[in-house]
């Protein structure tokens, strides 16, 4: 016979795990209460873009939207093959550009297209501009809507021109995605192919970026380790001190640190004109260390070493120095004693330091358009193009999409190698 | 189309018009307003506060105006701003390639442009006054502007007169400062490749001529230094970085004749291209009838004359030509220093609109791979 639990009051008579459970969900929702502003922050500035950039990256809804007519005309048509569709769909083109025209979508539409084949733009901005001419003509001559489309603008005769509208009808693409890896679509056979080695240009900038980004990472790894070192080991204010001139440039505005770097480093520049000075180098032989890869490695280098310095430092301030007395009292080298306990101990900032360099420097953008000049840009300097100048805004997506996806799959990398526990900002 | 804009800009100072200001042809009143009139900054927005927003302020203090400095983002902004539903530009300065794009893309505003601006002193038509700058129906014009060069005169051993100076390394030794971008540096390429001006735009309608003009790039590939901000080649010339550079004129102008630095333009074979207005799309009524009684008298022919008082660029109206002045500090004649004054401009490209727009992509796509070899 089941033992019946005696209920639990609490002094007011509340059962008491009806109370407990209120005061539970009370304290949830204040908790919630207090995120609140920055979870909607993150959803709003952050979540809600990625996946408008997401569908950025395969959008083409504007086809089907701006010419329906022409694109279900086109359903029997074989675009691999050498004729022209039939008149029926040059009518559905001429009816679908007079009302795209009227909505002013048709040279939008010419922009979009031209991306994957030149020409285009001007020949929707033409068509859309005198197609209503050529309807009400061949309407009053009982003509046929092909002839005078062809002979209006021969690209119409062209099956390239066809093949485009046939191969991008679908609402969603992949081909911003093709084109962010250096691949083509065939327009007559639907071939996804590589373009020719000479002719790629963002795996190249990603590969490149990815280089320039690890030497980056080792370079502050490499100037910031002995100097964290170093200011740990002072007393408190003294250290503070060289925090402080650690982060005094981090005050100072990029562009004003970026450009400074450009009057040390340039040819007529203070380093090379100090060189020629003593002598080092010749008037001839002064140095190119700016608008190529050494101009970005250094100039970035230098405004991303804090972010090495700081998890080093903060890390290396809660190794207590006792360790290394005992190790050494213990009859270690000082040298291997620095090895085999201190820098273990030290892991978990390196690792902090270099994933935080590595990841702010892949995505970098303003140092190297002003310091990098041929050799030592980055993809994003080809995303912020696609954004402002080319206007390529899908290509743009995808290339973004793309980055976002390697610096998950390094920081995955991370955790499986490392771990991600392992770091420690201090 | 090209003859004819050539003899236009020609024209443009050798006809001896004199005309008067006619101040008062806008006769409406202008409502109260704020509007928000976006421009380049520097030294170009201050040429237009002191020749137009301040003396229609004066005119009508019931109008504020309020500079935002984002052309150089501005059909991208706009795109954004259209597509949120909620224009906050009332008016964008942008250069003629950025509004046929805004204009195709939808986001600028087709004008009639007898019917909103003034007609010349004379009685022409806006439409004919501006002739064949009317490069698309969103289109106002403003100033014509030229992309050229400027060299350092004392880093040289004989002045540099031709366009082909640049391309020769045996002569004028030293680096080069080019635009990171195709257009403009192709034409001159080609052009120093023997191709004649008037078939560069056959030629470069090939993947083979692009390649023609790469290559002729090549030859001085090691020597450039890229830039992507106008102001990046004056100073790389007053740094003594570079021999050689181009840039916009109006800055080359500065540095020379406000700097006293020792650099001369070297005018051959300049490219033309234009700047502008147009007014954003999605904009309020009343906005809008602000922004077109701005317009009217900003645009008009002694506005526009008067601009070149403070910048080196040639007003967009014939009518404007001869009524350009002296330079409202340094007190210099400003004439000779306009792109299109006779003596500058015995070669000068123009620039093709339409070709860039149809070709620019992928004549792009070309040029960084190139670039990036």
């Amino acid at each position: 016979m089941p033992v019946a639990t005696p209920r639990l009051l609490t002094a007011e008579g509340h059962e008491l795990r009806m109370v407990l459970q209120k005061h539970k969900a009370r304290r949830k929702r204040k908790a919630f209460l207090l995120v609140a502003p920055l979870l909607t922050f993150v959803v709003v500035g952050f979540c809600l873009p990625i996946l408008d950039m997401l569908r950025r990256s395969a959008d083409n809804s504007i086809v089907e939207e701006t010419l329906p007519r022409t694109i279900s005309s086109l359903k029997g048509w074989d675009a691999s093959g050498d004729s022209l569709p039939g008149e029926r769909a040059f009518a559905a083109l001429a009816q679908d550009l007079v009302l795209a025209q009227q909505q002013r979508r048709a040279t939008r539409l010419g922009q979009r297209l031209n991306y994957e084949l030149s020409g285009l733009a001007s020949l929707f901005r033409r068509s859309g501009r005198d197609m209503e001419k050529v309807v009400l003509e061949v309407r009053s001559r009982r003509g046929s809507y092909k002839e005078s489309l062809i002979a209006f603008d021969a690209r119409w005769g062209e099956l390239d021109s066809w093949r485009v509208l046939k191969r991008f009808e679908d609402e969603m693409v992949a081909d911003y995605y093709f084109a962010s890896l250096d691949m083509k679509r065939d327009l007559q056979s639907n071939e996804v192919s590589f373009r020719p080695s000479e002719e790629r240009i963002y795996l190249r900038l990603f590969g490149r970026t990815v280089v320039i980004s690890l030497g980056i990472t080792l370079a502050t790894l490499l100037l910031g380790f002995p100097l964290a070192l170093w200011i740990a080991r002072l007393p408190t204010h003294q250290g503070n001190i060289l925090l402080v001139m650690v982060l005094l440039p981090f005050w100072t505005s990029l562009l004003v640190r970026t450009t400074s770097w450009i009057v040390l480093l340039q040819q007529q520049g203070v380093i090379n004109d100090l060189l020629v000075a003593i002598g080092i180098v010749s008037e001839e032989g002064r140095l190119r260390m700016i608008y190529n890869t050494t101009g970005t490695v250094v100039a970035m280098t230098h405004i991303l070493l804090p972010f090495m310095v700081l998890p080093l430092y903060s890390v290396m301030k809660t190794i207590s120095p006792s360790y290394m007395r005992a190790a050494v009292s213990l009859g270690a080298h000082p040298i291997s004693a620095f090895w085999k306990v201190y820098f273990p101990n030290t892991v978990p900032g390196i690792g902090a330091g270099a994933i935080m360099v590595f990841i702010l420097s892949i995505g970098y953008y303003i140092t190297p358009e002003l310091v990098g000049g041929r050799t030592g840009v980055f993809i994003s300097n080809r995303i912020a193009y696609h954004i402002s100048s080319s206007l390529n805004w899908g290509l743009a997506a995808a290339l973004g999409i793309a980055l976002l996806t390697f610096v998950v799959a390094i920081y995955w990398l991370y955790d499986k190698l490392v771990g991600i526990d392992n770091i420690k900002l201090g | 189309m090209s003859r004819n804009l050539f003899v236009a800009f020609a024209a443009m100072l050798t006809l001896g018009l004199t005309a008067c200001g006619d101040d008062d042809a806008a006769n409406m009143e202008a409502k109260p307003a704020e509007l928000v009139i976006v421009s380049w900054g520097g030294a170009y927005s201050a040429s237009q506060k002191n020749a137009y927003h301040d003396p229609y302020m004066e005119k009508y203090p019931q109008v504020t105006i309020v500079n935002d400095d984002s052309s150089n983002e501005a059909v991208p902004k706009l795109r954004a701003m259209n597509e949120a539903g909620n224009v906050t530009w009332d008016l964008v300065d942008v250069v003629a390639a950025d509004a046929i794009r805004a204009c195709d893309d939808g986001l600028a505003l087709e004008v009639d442009i007898n019917d909103i601006l003034a007609e010349a002193p004379d009685g022409t038509k806006a439409s004919a006054d501006f002739g064949d700058l009317l490069v698309s129906p969103c289109f106002i014009p403003q100033i014509v502007y030229s992309i050229t060069f400027g060299y350092r005169t004392d880093l040289v051993k004989e002045p540099m007169t031709q366009l082909c100076d640049v391309f020769d390394l045996a002569k004028f030794p030293g680096k080069r400062s080019l635009e990171k971008r195709p257009i403009v540096n192709v034409e001159w390429a080609l052009l120093c490749d023997g191709v004649d001006a008037d078939d560069i735009y056959d030629v470069l309608s090939t993947k083979e001529g692009v390649d023609r003009a790469l290559k002729k790039l090549d030859t001085i590939k090691s020597e450039i230094i890229w830039w992507s901000k106008g102001a990046e080649t004056p100073q790389r010339l007053a740094d003594g970085e570079v021999v050689v550079g181009s840039t916009y004129n109006g800055r080359l102008f500065s540095l020379i004749e406000e700097k006293k630095q020792p650099v001369a333009m070297l005018w051959d074979w300049q490219v033309f291209d234009l700047d502008g207005w147009i007014i954003p799309k999605g904009i309020s009524e009343e906005k809008l009838e602000a922004v077109k009684h701005y317009l009217y008298f900003a645009t008009d022919t002694q506005r526009l004359a008067d601009q070149a008082k403070y910048i080196s660029y040639g007003p967009a109206r014939n009518s404007s030509a001869p009524l350009v002045g002296k330079h409202a500090d340094l007190g210099i004649d400003m004439a000779p220093h306009m792109p299109t004054d006779p003596n500058n401009a015995k070669n000068v490209l123009l620039y093709n609109f339409d070709f860039w727009a149809d070709k620019r992509d992928e004549i792009d796509e070309q040029f960084q791979a190139w670039l990036s070899r």
